[in-house]
């Protein structure tokens, strides 16, 4: 019997302040991964922005984080740009970004051909392996939504530098019970490019060619981003999930 | 600080290029923002020297192939270019003897825009220093990773008086990252040590691990090397259909060429 493969999409969450190469290699490495299993086609994968109202230091205005991904995807034939969670008035807990966000109202940019009798097209989310240890950051996250994002969805997690996602998932019992529809895909090329590197250097003044598109590189020049003054938006205050998530703890 | 007070440096990488990965790129843009910082030097230019096939390293493709996918790699910066010389002499060529040759060209150059320039700008000549290695001679330093400045331990790799002259009469600027202590090794080199303020060390805290070796691994596998490499390259290695396990195995056994013939003038 022919296995059908499982249409997917990747969903990456995140500030994306700048996009980065590796952001996009996350999505090159989760491909690569989950066609090797054999049992899925990874069909779509979407870039989603946080919106401003996470409250997170130095976060740039939505709009430009938003265009600059826009700009870094442009050259890929299966990568798009999703404004929906940052369009929302509130920050958005990442489940509901995966609930009511991409495929439920917005049709993919690539045609899945319909195979009567093939498997539904699933959603999983795709991070780093420091994303994994963010479940454990007291009111970061409500356990149904963990339950819900690892059991219901699924995880493809892309490991970096020294970080083990296996501890992680083995420090976590949910994780752990979940552990079949969570994929760890291994990093081998060390590439510490990270956002906040990236806003380092431009406040510096020093290149960022070759870890970022030229072209968002342009829009970061032309529209001033990344100062000393950006940095330190929002200093001081708290994250909204830890604010939202408080008050309705006990639900 | 005048631009004239300023040493013109232009930077030198050799290397296999095999192929050409955004880690290269990263290096020069680093040793241009690192020389730049000291206030002391203005980088003007950046070479991209591949070797000739004559170095038979292990899966090394064809030259030409490896020149144009730097080309369409540096296409787009403004002071990144690619030079085949090295790559089309019939062998292949110690790095000291490139050196020179581009040094050569580049005095050269200098020469002629002098020369335009008398007719136009008679006082600045005036004010130029004639001796050799004044300060308005243009630099030419070779850019290298830290891994390069240890290779000149393995025996019979190098020539004591290559190494000599490139510390000693040009300099380098070698990329550096956690896990190499170059300080260590030039520390423990007599001719290094003495030469210690031509040597650059460039600290790259955003390590950038992209190894050629890695991206021939994955292309081999059928995994995607997009975002490791400019995309131009990426499409001319997937239009051509490079790297696979057959070229991976071209000059399996071969004796790296340095290697054969150092070891051959030292036994003579």
């Amino acid at each position: 019997m022919a296995t059908c493969r499982v249409p997917l999409f990747l969903l990456a969450c995140g500030s994306f302040n700048p996009i980065t190469n590796q952001h996009m290699r996350l999505f090159e490495l989760a491909r690569d991964h989950m066609h090797s299993t054999g049992r899925y086609q990874v069909v779509g994968g979407i870039v989603s922005p946080v919106s401003d109202g996470y409250g997170k230091q130095s976060l740039v205005l939505a709009e430009h984080r938003i265009a600059m991904a826009k700009l870094a995807i442009k050259s890929s034939n299966w990568l798009t740009v999703d404004e929906w969670e940052s369009q929302q008035p509130d920050w958005m807990e990442t489940v509901v970004t995966m609930r009511c966000g991409t495929l439920s109202s917005r049709p993919p940019h690539h045609h899945v051909p319909p195979l009567p009798s093939g498997p539904a097209p699933q959603l999983k989310l795709l991070c780093g392996a420091d994303f994994l240890d963010t479940f454990k950051v007291p009111g970061l996250w409500k356990d149904k939504h963990v339950e819900e994002v690892a059991g219901r969805f699924g995880l493809v997690c892309v490991s970096r530098g020294g970080l083990q996602p296996e501890r992680a998932m083995h420090e976590s019992d949910t994780l752990s019970r979940h552990q079949q529809n969570i994929f760890l895909v291994r990093e081998w090329v060390r590439n510490e490019t990270s956002a906040t590197e990236v806003r380092r250097a431009v406040r510096r003044g020093l290149s960022v060619k070759y870890l970022i598109p030229d072209s968002v590189i342009e829009y970061i020049k032309e529209h001033n981003l990344y100062t000393e003054d950006s940095e330190r938006k929002n200093k001081g205050t708290v994250l909204r999930p830890l604010t939202k998530q408080a008050k309705s703890f006990n639900d | 600080m005048e631009t004239q007070d300023l040493t013109k440096v232009v930077l030198l990488a050799c290397g296999s290029f095999n192929p050409v990965t955004n880690m290269h790129l990263r290096m020069f843009e680093l040793a241009r923002d690192h020389l730049q910082d000291t206030g002391r030097y203005k980088v003007v230019a950046g070479i991209i020297s591949p070797v000739g096939d004559g170095y038979k390293k292990q899966g090394l493709i064809e030259a030409c192939h490896r020149v144009e996918m730097s080309r369409l790699a540096t296409d787009n910066s403004d002071w990144i270019s690619v030079d085949p010389w090295e790559s089309l002499q019939p062998e292949w060529v110690e790095t000291a003897k490139v050196v020179r040759h581009h040094y050569g060209e580049l005095v050269a150059a200098e020469k002629n825009s002098d020369e335009v320039d008398t007719v136009k700008y008679a006082k600045k000549r005036r004010r130029k220093e004639n001796s050799f290695g004044g300060k308005d001679d243009p630099q030419l330093m070779l850019l290298c990773g830290a891994d390069v400045l240890e290779s000149f331990g393995v025996p019979d790799l190098w020539k004591q008086e290559d190494m000599t002259e490139i510390v000693g009469r040009y300099g380098m600027v070698c990329i550096t990252r956690s896990g190499n202590d170059p300080h260590k090794f030039i520390h423990q080199s007599d001719m290094l040590w003495k030469h210690r303020r031509n040597i650059h060390l460039v600290h790259e805290w955003v390590t950038n691990d992209i190894s050629a070796t890695h991206v021939r691994r994955a292309l081999r596998r059928g995994q995607s090397v997009r975002y490791l490499l400019p995309d131009p390259v990426v499409r001319y290695i997937q239009e051509h259909n490079l790297y696979s396990a057959e070229s991976e195995k071209k000059y399996a056994g071969v004796v790296l060429a340095p290697l054969q013939r150092n070891a051959a003038s030292s036994s003579s």
